[in-house]
């Protein structure tokens, strides 16, 4: 793809989509960065504030709390997502009716809107009415989500590895069908274990759709709002409370301008950060490995 | 064809050569691991729509048998629940407006990701990377962080609570997402048949919309499923931009809940319905998706 030409009225063809994208996050940016170094009392009444806010919210116990839990909700539903991903990708039929069904039911949960995934699992986790609640009470098992913080973890993250490994395990599957045929076979002739198939052949073919897959998945669960809002509106006292749910209650519950800006561009660039650090890391190792065949 | 064959049963040979395993015992053992994979996979399956199930099976209950008892299956089947839903209209108002603003996304994005997609896969151009690089920290963008920028730009000019408001917010991770999408899917079309086309005299326009966007069908098919998807999911923009003409389902599904308590089986319903258009979607796109979520890179 190296032999692209120069021609600057490219961005001509650019222009609508920057105008529209600008209208939805340059403006809206700069409105937050604006807020983030004032003190609105009134319409007329602002004052610079300089750097307050950002100091205030980065020592502010209650958000500092909220951020470890989102640091390690990421950490859990990672480990837990992308090995059974690259599983199931693993077990997935090539062809036929089956691969076909197989595809649909997989990707089912990606396509229900999140409010409606809290919802479900709300319904499934109750005690009176759900069949995992009432299982799991017939069972003997002590387990109320609003009242035992690890319960609640524990439903969180079951939903979370319900609703997003079948993004992962598309990816792996898409990954795993660019395989051709031959490296199989070549691998059947040297008498390869399973193991060594994986290990030489499946995951370095693999390891492209992984980053992206690691990225999504991180990007998108430090976002996560809606199921755990649904699910257990961020209890039992703020146990599942996670960043957007304190960002969302100081913006629009209540209206703390300033402090919710900053915190808004601290949560916006930690994201950035980690993106940015984990995607040069991972493309620095790879430039320092010799490439395996045709990618 | 012909050529795998013979090289499987060179392979078998080899096989019988030095392995001390029969060939018989091998072949046993590969299908034993088939089942066992084909059993794992089912097991995962089952309890994936587990959940779903549960949904379906409380949409068909009156709410007296909900909570009455433990049932597994609806023991007296009714579709009140579904009726109730499709016969007020401020219920099924609640889909027709989240289907508009998720088909006026699709229709923006597509048209403006396009061009900018083609660009990309194309030509250098003064600031291509970093714009590149932007348009994916858009993708990094927390909802939450945009909430009340939005709702004020919005209200200023007027949007608020329309279709084209929600629509216009989602473009801010949708039309990157395109962007990458159908980057990819165009790198893989030879530029020969761009230059080809240009020697035979075929203007820009013409070249793009009859020749260049039939070629990656496929490509825009899955960029709209992934459009689509995206779209439809999200609720806190949507909630936050709309009151009560634009409102979507997932909104108007809180007030399943009131002070007398929760109307379990409309609300099982209704979700059940925001899982249908779903399913359609990926219906429609089944033979394309595995390609899509490599995002046309493999």
């Amino acid at each position: 793809m190296n032999n692209k030409v120069p021609n600057n009225r490219a961005w001509l063809l650019v222009l609508p989509m920057l105008v529209l994208v600008a209208f939805s996050a340059i403006i809206p940016l700069m409105t937050v960065v604006n807020y983030s170094v004032q003190d609105v009392l009134g319409p007329n009444a602002r004052f610079f504030t300089g750097t307050e806010w950002f100091q205030s919210m980065l020592n502010d116990d209650a958000l500092q709390a909220a951020f470890l839990r989102q640091i390690s909700f990421s950490l859990i539903i990672l480990a837990i997502q992308i090995p059974l991903g690259i599983g199931i990708a693993l077990i997935m039929p090539k062809r036929g009716w089956q691969a076909s069904a197989v595809l649909i039911l997989i990707t089912l949960p990606l396509l229900i809107p999140w409010n409606v995934v809290g919802s479900i699992w709300q319904i499934f986790t109750r005690g009176d009415i759900g069949l995992m609640g009432w299982g799991l009470r017939e069972l003997g098992i002590e387990y109320n989500i609003t009242r035992n913080a690890g319960d609640a973890w524990v439903t969180i993250i079951l939903m979370d590895v319900w609703h997003w490994t079948p993004l992962v395990a598309m990816l792996c599957y898409s990954g795993l069908r660019s395989i051709p045929e031959a490296y199989y076979q070549a691998a059947r002739i040297d008498r390869a274990s399973k193991w060594a198939v994986f290990r030489y052949i499946q995951l370095p073919k693999l390891t492209n759709v992984l980053v992206i897959a690691v990225l999504l998945r991180f990007m998108h669960s430090f976002m996560i709002y809606a199921e755990p809002f649904v699910l257990t509106g961020g209890g039992p006292g703020s146990a599942t409370t996670f960043l957007s749910q304190s960002l969302t209650t100081m913006a629009v519950g209540q209206q703390d301008l300033g402090p919710s800006a900053a915190f808004s561009l601290i949560y916006f660039l930690v994201i950035l950060l980690v993106s940015w650090v984990f995607y040069t890391t991972i493309m620095n190792m790879q430039k320092d490995k010799p490439p395996h065949g045709g990618a | 064809m012909s050529y795998q064959l013979e090289n499987t049963q060179r392979g078998e040979k080899y096989n019988t050569i030095f392995s001390k395993v029969s060939p018989a015992k091998r072949r046993n053992r590969t299908a034993r691991a088939h089942w066992r994979s084909r059993l794992l996979l089912g097991l995962y399956l089952a309890l994936m729509i587990l959940p779903i199930y549960w949904l379906i099976n409380m949409s068909l209950q009156t709410n007296s048998e909900i909570l009455g008892s433990m049932t597994l299956w609806p023991q007296n089947l009714t579709f009140d629940n579904y009726i109730g839903i499709f016969t007020n209209s401020s219920w099924y108002m609640g889909y027709v407006n989240s289907m508009l603003y998720v088909a006026m996304n699709m229709l923006i994005t597509i048209c403006v990701a396009l061009p900018a997609a083609y660009a990309f896969s194309r030509y250098t151009f003064i600031g291509d990377k970093h714009l590149f690089f932007w348009l994916l920290t858009n993708l990094m963008a927390p909802p939450a962080v945009f909430l009340l920028p939005y709702f004020q730009l919005y209200y200023s000019v007027g949007l608020f609570d329309t279709h084209i408001a929600v629509a216009l917010a989602h473009c801010l991770f949708n039309i990157p997402l395109a962007i990458w999408i159908l980057e990819g899917f165009m790198s893989s079309v030879p530029k020969e048949i761009d230059e080809t086309a240009y020697i035979d005299g075929y203007s820009f326009p013409r070249f793009f919309v009859k020749i260049f966007i039939p070629m990656i069908r496929s490509g825009i098919g899955v960029t709209l499923f992934f459009l689509f998807m995206f779209s439809w999911v999200e609720l806190l923009l949507a909630r936050t931009l709309t009151a009560t003409d634009a409102q979507p389902i997932g909104m108007i599904m809180t007030r399943t809940s009131t002070a007398s308590g929760i109307d379990w089986g409309t609300l099982a319903a209704a979700g059940v319905l925001t899982i249908i258009p779903g399913i359609l979607v990926v219906y429609f796109v089944r033979n394309h998706i595995a390609k899509g979520f490599a995002l046309g890179r493999t």
